[in-house]
């Protein structure tokens, strides 16, 4: 919206400034319009790996990104850093299209987004040296090996491994320190935005803990943006300002990350929430379960109409025909079904805060 | 209660160029016919382990099984091969977590669960492959008939994960160690392979092994929960308990490290340190250079301590206030 009204304000470039300034906070630092990524197979089809996705992502948020596999939530965040290009729609950064600025502003964006993969291990090159994996990025961004090395070493302090860790290779390291060393490398080139890909899914949940802080210091001091990928509903409800639900390629729900998981709009965002294992004593878990029935269907060829009417329990008539647009429910949340508001779906009992432990003799 | 499967002090070891590894040590539990029971702790903490020894699944040649797995009175441990081999599948069977790499490729999921039947019952070929789409059938593949002729590769990884339940069971063993069953498989897929398995549990009357990572898995399945760390169990409590008022601080810090829903941002409580190599286990207590509770007193080997509230090897259990998953 931002820079399209600028350009086409020509004389009333004022007014265009009164209308930035009044939505400053709201200004995306990532924006993307009608995104479509598909890959082609064999005989002239497709995967429609992503299919029309609108996600505006506020500096300084961790926004996070929900689905199944298959959803199509990786590719989208392999786009959003440039790592896939989008087949159409567009992706603007900070209101610049990335597609279509000169070759040496596209690498200074670069710069700006960067992307931690989910397997720590399989991310560092088993050949070199912690320090020179570390500093890599800022000797391909043209520092000096002097600069770059001391950089580092600063790096690696920051994400809490100590200095000797610098001449160690991958193997001689633990998975959460390799991913430390993941986090440190993305990081010396002080990006703005940073794409999680399931960074803690290998992990041990002690270890997961360490850096799911370790992340949220960096947010604070940095000021980073983080497009939080994941499955699991825990991490992306512990972390997560925002929430978008992804369903085959298309965003279902987007809103609030206490409001998704606590009172979720879509039947699908229910389903994935009731699916999840609770931790908590018989007593205090919520009662029925709601189990989807069958697999998540192929991407290649979506179902007509809303994409989750194959799968849904209140689906009715109209569901296979049309596709539902995502539309404001509340304020700031949307929703992609026909029925949004209207369907009783079950209130989201997690976290037992109604409860008091009994502490006294078990 | 009479215990239908009775683990004795085992210990698993392997060999290496440094001498004989202890992987697990001492591991003792009781399991009931028909009763559920978790397996619990982090990688390496040797649970995967214990649920191969218990399948007289680990290389003789590479590893030493010690103790005694008495399945009915009889120790299977001390079994020949040929005989334990009657009651691999028969009486205890195994689900894997990777169903792509349990299965075999070249042979039809009909083929793959008449096996067992055809070998340990002489079932006939033909009655094989009815009991075989029957089994398919209760695990809730559609289409049964037709999936009984397809291969592996044909079904999605949640169907596999039903085949492979299927063939874990279509000699309806009384004891079933799953490990880590639905750890691959998506929240929605995961709900699915859960109630199955709950199912068929009842139905069957089958007693379980649930080996997991996934706390959340146990407190839907199992009524125990067997927490293990460095090789050792630390905890054996209802789960009911032990979630609500855990005994070992290891257990508490395990619980209190997962993000819950509803706990917004708030910094996750982790274990302090990390998990030694098993080349250099701690004299007495094995988690005291980590916890926060140690004392003197945790220096010495310690033993099961008991109460009304199940066993943990710690000797403050009785007197710890720990938190569990609850807030």
């Amino acid at each position: 919206m931002g820079p399209s009204a600028l350009l086409a304000g020509g004389g009333v470039a004022v007014e265009g400034d009164a209308s930035v300034t009044k939505d400053k906070t709201d200004l995306p630092l990532v924006e993307t319009t009608e995104l479509k990524i598909h890959f082609p197979i064999r005989h002239g089809l497709s995967v429609k790996a992503v299919d029309g996705v609108d996600m505006k992502v506020r500096a300084g948020d961790t926004f996070g990104v929900i689905g199944e596999s298959g959803s199509g939530k990786s590719t989208l965040g392999r786009a959003l850093v440039g790592l896939v290009r989008p087949t159409a729609g567009s992706i603007h950064h900070r209101s610049v299209d990335s597609a279509t600025v000169s070759r040496s502003a596209r690498q200074s964006m670069r710069r700006d987004r960067q992307i931690i993969f989910q397997d720590p291990h399989a991310a560092l090159n088993p050949r070199m040296r912690i320090l020179d994996s570390v500093s890599e990025p800022l000797i391909i961004a043209g520092e000096t090996r002097r600069a770059a090395e001391a950089r580092a070493y600063a790096m690696l302090d920051r994400v809490g491994l100590e200095a000797h860790f610098a001449a160690r290779y991958p193997h001689e390291l633990s998975g959460g320190q390799k991913s430390r060393v993941n986090i440190a490398r993305t990081l010396t080139l002080e990006p703005k935005l940073l794409v999680c890909d399931e960074i803690v899914a290998a992990l041990d949940v002690s270890i997961q803990a360490e850096i799911l802080n370790l992340l949220a210091r960096l947010q604070r001091d940095m000021g980073l943006t983080y497009v939080f990928i994941t499955h699991d509903l825990g991490v992306v409800g512990h972390v997560s300002d925002r929430i978008a639900v992804m369903y085959l390629g298309v965003f279902v729900e987007v809103g609030p990350a206490q409001r998704i998981v606590s009172r979720p709009l879509h039947p699908y965002t229910e389903a994935l929430l009731s699916a999840e294992p609770e931790p908590y004593p018989s007593d205090l878990r919520r009662g029925e379960r709601i189990i989807l029935k069958g697999d998540i269907p192929s991407p290649v060829n979506p179902p007509a109409g809303c994409r989750f009417h194959t799968r849904c329990r209140y689906a009715r008539e109209i569901c296979a025909r049309e596709r539902p647009a995502l539309r404001e429910q509340e304020p700031g949340h949307e929703v992609a079904c026909h029925f949004a508001g209207d369907l009783a779906l079950a209130e989201q009992k997690h976290g037992p805060r109604t409860v008091t432990p009994q502490e006294g003799e078990a | 209660m009479t215990a239908l499967l009775s683990v004795r002090n085992l210990g698993v070891s392997m060999r290496t160029r440094q001498g004989p590894l202890h992987i697990t040590e001492r591991i003792s539990f009781d399991l009931a016919p028909g009763e559920r029971v978790g397996l619990v702790g982090e990688s390496g903490c040797g649970k995967s382990v214990t649920g191969l020894a218990l399948m007289g699944l680990l290389r003789r040649r590479t590893s030493t099984v010690s103790g005694e797995i008495l399945l009915e009175g009889r120790d299977m441990n001390a079994m020949r091969e040929a005989e334990r081999r009657r009651l691999r599948g028969a009486s205890i069977a195994m689900v894997f977590q990777e169903p792509m790499s349990a299965l075999d490729p070249v042979f039809t999921i009909g083929e793959q669960i008449g096996e067992s039947l055809r070998s340990h019952f002489r079932t006939p070929r033909r009655e094989a492959r009815e009991r075989a789409i029957d089994m398919l059938a209760r695990v809730g593949i559609p289409d049964p008939a037709r999936r009984c002729d397809e291969y592996p590769h044909q079904l999605s990884g949640g169907m596999r994960q039903r085949a492979m339940i299927a063939i874990a069971l279509a000699c309806e063993p009384k004891v079933l160690v799953a490990d880590e069953p639905t750890t691959a498989l998506d929240v929605t897929i995961q709900a699915q392979v859960i109630d199955l398995l709950l199912r068929m549990s009842e139905d069957l009357g089958t007693a379980m092994i649930f080996i997991t990572h996934d706390i959340g898995v146990v407190a839907e399945t199992c009524q125990r929960v067997l927490t293990m760390y460095l090789g050792q169990i630390v905890e054996d409590a209802p789960t009911d308990t032990v979630l609500a008022r855990p005994r070992h601080p290891y257990t508490s810090g395990l619980m209190r490290s997962l993000p819950r829903l509803g706990a917004w941002k708030e910094p996750l409580p982790s274990i302090p340190g990390r998990v030694p190599s098993l080349a250099a286990v701690p004299a007495g207590c094995r988690f005291a250079p980590r916890c926060t509770y140690a004392r003197a007193e945790c220096g010495a080997a310690q033993p099961m301590q008991e109460g009304p509230w199940g066993q943990a090897r710690c000797w403050q259990a009785g007197a710890l206030q720990l938190k569990g998953t609850l807030a």
